[in-house]
């Protein structure tokens, strides 16, 4: 666990990451995005069995390699080289995407550009400027059982990012369940974005001048 | 009829044609046809349709076909990795239709499974179900999605047998299944032959009726993002 200054106010990346990890029950099979929420996989207990989903077709993904043991033929979603386990199977990027659609997986953990109080994501696009293509967001917050996002509260203009509706194209309607941000953590409710838990030194004060999105109790 | 061929170009003989459209197999540079794509840049073929999930990266994989201008339009799902695609496709010489990575999988899989079209919530109110026939069921709205073929599709195994049985490894299997049955003819390079009945039946990925030529390529396998760990953890 990061451990964060008593006078720090809110959570670092590596603090969202361990918070977010508690969302991971043992048990369930969970796809992890690129960036923070690959950094989730650090902070899971050791008592909760969890099996993590590459959707380039792998389940029960293991740590990187020891250096000299890289295999091109075995990497992750972001193309980083990693390992198998014991428990792992491999399948083609159709059978991933069928338990991804099919809502097999239990919980998909992925950053956001923005997010709106009805649950609403942008991940993938900003007009203008170069498209990289979704990849398989579309398909994540589609089909996974449960969706939690990881993501800085404010961009860096400082404006919020939990919104009234999202600004860029979305990646998905409807399917946020769950945010986590420097500042705490929220839920997606009937009528707008309910706070569940603040993050150390935040105020409920401090999360309602950082949102624009309708916070309900 | 021997479906093993000598070289990639002998493989490729009579199968190219300006504008027709490919498959090429592979997941950011993991299990790629690099010797087929070589082979297809050496024939100097012009305004090829590809679909593949990405686009290789500046001077390997498909991204030697983008250097020398012999892509007109890519059917991908993420193509953030290749400075000259991003050239080329603002300056307008270049066609993109970016999937959902799960749609085009399904996409290629319904292709060579006879299904034209098929319906999925994947997309549905985002830009991508613009202009596609919606529908309910069971109350919740998904589009419609098109099957997709290929006069060729291009695919990485591990091994193949004389008879075009496949096996793939690890992560290197990705989009190869699928899109070995999608091509009217699928042309499969493989780091291993193997005679007729070494495989155990039981153990084969794709069975030889989808594969028409087979290849021993020789590989590089770039590895895109080499991530590791210190013994000491």
């Amino acid at each position: 666990m990061p451990t964060t200054a008593n006078t720090q106010k809110g959570w670092d990346r590596p603090a969202m990451a361990a918070r977010a990890a508690k969302e991971l029950k043992d048990g369930f099979y969970c796809n992890l995005g690129i960036g923070i929420p690959t950094l989730v996989a650090n902070y899971i207990p050791e008592d909760v069995h969890v099996t993590l989903q590459s959707e380039n077709g792998m389940l029960g993904m293991g740590p990187f390699p020891f250096e000299g043991e890289e295999d091109a033929d075995l990497i992750n979603a972001g193309k980083q080289t990693i390992t198998e386990l014991d428990t792992s199977s491999y399948f083609s990027s159709a059978d991933s995407f069928a338990m991804i659609r099919g809502g097999h997986i239990n919980l998909s953990i992925l950053g956001a550009m923005e997010v709106s109080e009805e649950g609403d994501i942008a991940n993938w696009m900003i007009p203008g400027k170069m498209v990289k293509g979704m990849g398989g967001a579309m398909d994540l917050v589609a089909g996974v059982q449960r969706v939690v996002v990881i993501m800085d509260h404010s961009n860096k203009k400082g404006e919020s990012k939990l919104l009234k509706s999202c600004s860029l194209p979305l990646t998905g309607k409807a399917c946020v369940d769950r945010i986590i941000t420097g500042l705490g953590v929220f839920d997606v409710v009937k009528g707008g974005i309910k706070v569940i838990e603040l993050a150390p030194n935040v105020t409920l004060n401090d999360v309602k001048d950082a949102t624009e999105a309708q916070l309900v109790d | 009829m021997d479906k093993v061929y000598e070289s990639a170009e002998a493989a490729l003989e009579g199968l190219l044609s300006d504008g027709m459209r490919m498959m090429a197999g592979g997941f950011g540079l993991c299990g790629i046809p690099e010797n087929l794509i070589k082979a297809v840049h050496k024939s100097d073929v012009r305004d090829i349709s590809i679909v593949s999930n990405n686009c290789g990266v500046d001077g390997f994989g498909l991204g030697i076909l983008l250097d020398a201008k012999q892509i007109k339009k890519m059917i991908s799902s993420y193509v953030g990795e290749n400075k000259e695609f991003e050239r080329q496709y603002l300056e307008g010489e270049l066609e993109l239709e970016f999937n959902p990575q799960g749609t085009m999988a399904e996409r290629i899989r319904a292709g060579g499974a006879g299904i034209p079209g098929f319906y999925t919530k994947t997309g549905v109110g985002t830009l991508i179900a613009e202009g596609k026939e919606h529908k309910e069921f069971n109350d919740e709205t998904y589009i419609m999605e098109t099957g997709l073929t290929a006069d060729v599709s291009l695919v990485k195994a591990w091994k193949a047998d004389t008879e075009g049985n496949l096996i793939y490894n690890k992560t290197a299997r990705n989009f190869n299944p699928m899109m070995a049955t999608a091509g009217k003819i699928t042309v499969v390079e493989v780091e291993e032959i193997v005679p007729a009945g070494t495989f155990d039946p039981d153990h084969i990925h794709t069975p030889g009726i989808y594969v028409q030529r087979i290849i021993k390529g020789d590989f590089e396998k770039r590895i895109e993002q080499r991530t590791v760990r210190n013994k000491r953890d």
